[in-house]
């Protein structure tokens, strides 16, 4: 197959199983989602051998050229997005298919399930929740995540960006009833963001008369309207991507949902906005005399780091401290713009990897995190903190899986997060950021405080088993699938090099 | 003055109502409206915007009407899907507001 086929193939795969899993029911719809999950899997694993062997990959949709068509493109950044989503992605898809299977095999009618009803302490949904609906609904997710990596143009990525946010409402809201505040809270935000991605859109074309990120780039000059246009775009994406002040709504939305749908929201979707901001700052006004705008976002990501790390470190139960993590990892994405936007070849080029890195070390480490919570939860039937005490010795193969994603996350060496850390601390000392140095040590710090303290309880004597009398414990296979996840995260350290080379493709001069 | 001026300036004035709205109203419904209201001053834009792009054959650009279709349809599933989780957190919760917006 050429390139063009497997662009087509990566943005239609998933969503040709989303629809199929939905037709084939409660019955049909694991088996349609995991093979709908191998299948967008090889669709990548082909188009990232084309980009890598032939350079940036371009369809342009029904042989409509820019400014009217709509065009498909792929370059090096865009491939290590997809390529992280895919594998991330059948990760979760894996552990989905054992976590929601067993709570089907055990029933609603017999014995109280164990996964079921302990999830969210919400025993009034436990017997009508459709679980089966997470395939459906997790592949539209991520198939307009594909979408919106291969989009080439601004509205284009509008659409992709409201399906991905409508997809990610409805994951929230699978969790139940209980959890539709939080679902709609998100949508409002979502729907603001998008509105007011859209106007400064409307504004770049009633300027430029063109959408297409390349032609744009081209024409676009530092005046009145761009510039509104630009601050519009970035607020809009600033309250999607959860960017610290605007992140009040993560916690909630991702502590709420059960785990293989927090791991697929906290690892992967929040990544589509940074994605865009990246694409925005670092590609369409990148060639214009706007520092201010990056280093706002950078500084913004300081706050995150420190605000999420702190708001962690507060927290009680198990997930909402993983999502207050996302909070401040997210930060760090946002703290490698200016540093990717200004300065030398060398330096911005090892921010940017950095920046790639980090994020698909969080990927990798916050999914096997999230499902690893999971199992704890199916373990225990709760998620306070304190009382998770001797885990370690109970869900052994869990405990390795929280350990190692921990060390990522942290920043530890010998995995992803260490080295992106590393080359983000290289490039903010090779640019003078003192400054971002310092937040940067500082949220590893805060992070390995809340983090370990999670983790300690896993050595703690486990004490008196609970009244009922049984040991907590979780299915094995899921347990498997997070420690792979974490292990993922401790591999990555090696992809350093070729990530570099291949976020180097299609990078405008 | 011309009529897509008219249409463009109708459209801020409903930008700016329907934003106020979506920030400031506590009832889920009237933030929803305000987000369509915000939604119907940016179309409005847009099609001024393709009246004032008038080619010699005087048709209108036809890429700004592609985007309101487009964007309708959008926010018409967004809208459907909001009302679906009002109702359900309505009959969970009994309030039509936002859990940080009811009174204590």
């Amino acid at each position: 197959m050429s390139g063009g086929a497997w662009l087509i193939a990566v943005a239609a795969v998933p969503l040709a199983a989303a629809v199929a899993a939905l037709l084939a029911g409660r019955r049909g719809a694991a088996a349609a989602g995991l093979l709908g999950s191998l299948l967008g899997t090889v669709a990548v694993l082909g188009l990232a051998a084309a980009v890598l062997d032939g350079g940036v990959q371009e369809v342009l949709m029904g042989g409509w050229a820019a400014p009217l068509g709509i065009a498909l493109r792929a370059d090096g950044l865009a491939t290590a997005m997809l390529l992280m989503t895919a594998i991330v992605g059948s990760g979760i898809a894996l552990y989905a298919w054992r976590y929601f299977g067993a709570a089907h095999a055990t029933g609603a009618h017999e014995s109280p399930a164990p996964p079921h009803d302990v999830r969210a302490g919400r025993p009034e949904t436990t017997t009508d929740r459709p679980d089966w609906l997470f395939w459906p609904v997790w592949l539209l997710a991520w198939g307009a995540l594909n979408a919106l990596y291969l989009s080439g143009d601004l509205f284009n990525l509008y659409v992709t960006l409201e399906l991905l946010g409508l997809a990610a409402v409805a994951l929230v809201a699978l969790a139940g009833a209980g959890a539709a505040a939080a679902a709609l809270r998100y949508l409002l935000l979502a729907l603001l963001g998008s509105m007011l991605y859209i106007l400064g859109v409307e504004l770049l074309y009633a300027a430029y008369q063109t959408l297409d990120l390349q032609q744009l780039r081209a024409r676009v000059q530092p005046s009145l309207s761009a510039g509104l246009a630009a601050a519009l775009m970035t607020t809009g994406l600033l309250v999607k991507t959860a960017v610290f002040p605007l992140h009040f709504w993560l916690p909630p939305a991702h502590g709420a949902a059960p785990a293989p749908v927090s791991a697929a929201l906290s690892a992967l979707v929040v990544k589509a906005g940074f994605y865009l901001l990246a694409r925005l700052w670092l590609d369409l006004f990148g060639a214009l005399p706007w520092q201010a705008g990056p280093v706002l976002l950078g500084v913004l990501g300081c706050g995150a780091v420190l605000w999420g790390g702190v708001q962690a470190l507060r927290q009680q139960r198990l997930k909402p401290m993983i999502a207050y993590s996302t909070v401040a990892q997210l930060g760090y994405l946002l703290i490698a713009l200016p540093l990717a936007g200004q300065g030398a070849g060398g330096a911005a080029a090892g921010a940017l990897t950095a920046a790639v890195l980090l994020a698909a070390s969080h990927a990798a480490a916050k999914a096997s995190m999230f499902l690893c919570a999971g199992s704890l939860l199916a373990a225990y039937g709760h998620d306070r903190i304190a009382a998770l005490a001797g885990f370690g010795a109970r869900l052994p193969l869990t405990a390795t899986a929280f350990a190692l994603a921990a060390l990522s996350l942290v920043g530890l060496p010998p995995t992803g997060g260490f080295v992106g850390k590393y080359l983000l601390v290289e490039a903010a000392v090779r640019a003078g950021a003192w400054g971002t140095v310092a937040v940067v040590l500082a949220g590893s710090l805060l992070s390995a405080m809340f983090l370990f303290h999670a983790l300690s309880r896993a050595f703690v004597e486990g004490g008196e088993p609970p009244p009922g009398g049984a040991v907590p414990r979780a299915p094995t296979a899921p347990q498997l699938v997070s420690l792979a996840l974490a292990l993922l995260a401790v591999g990555l350290a090696l992809v350093g090099g070729p990530l570099a080379a291949l976020l180097a493709t299609g990078v405008a001069p | 003055m011309s009529l897509a001026l008219l249409y463009g300036l109708a459209g801020i004035v409903l930008v700016a109502m329907g934003l106020y709205a979506a920030l400031v109203a506590r009832h889920v419904l009237r933030r929803l409206l305000g987000l369509n209201v915000l939604g119907a001053g940016v179309f409005m834009m847009l099609v001024a915007l393709a009246s004032r792009a008038v080619d010699s054959a005087g048709r209108p650009d036809p890429v700004p009407h592609a985007m309101v279709l487009t964007g309708i349809v959008v926010a018409v599933s967004a809208t459907a899907l909001a009302l679906a989780l009002l109702r359900r957190m309505h009959r969970h919760d009994g309030s039509a507001q936002l859990p940080e917006d009811r009174a204590p």
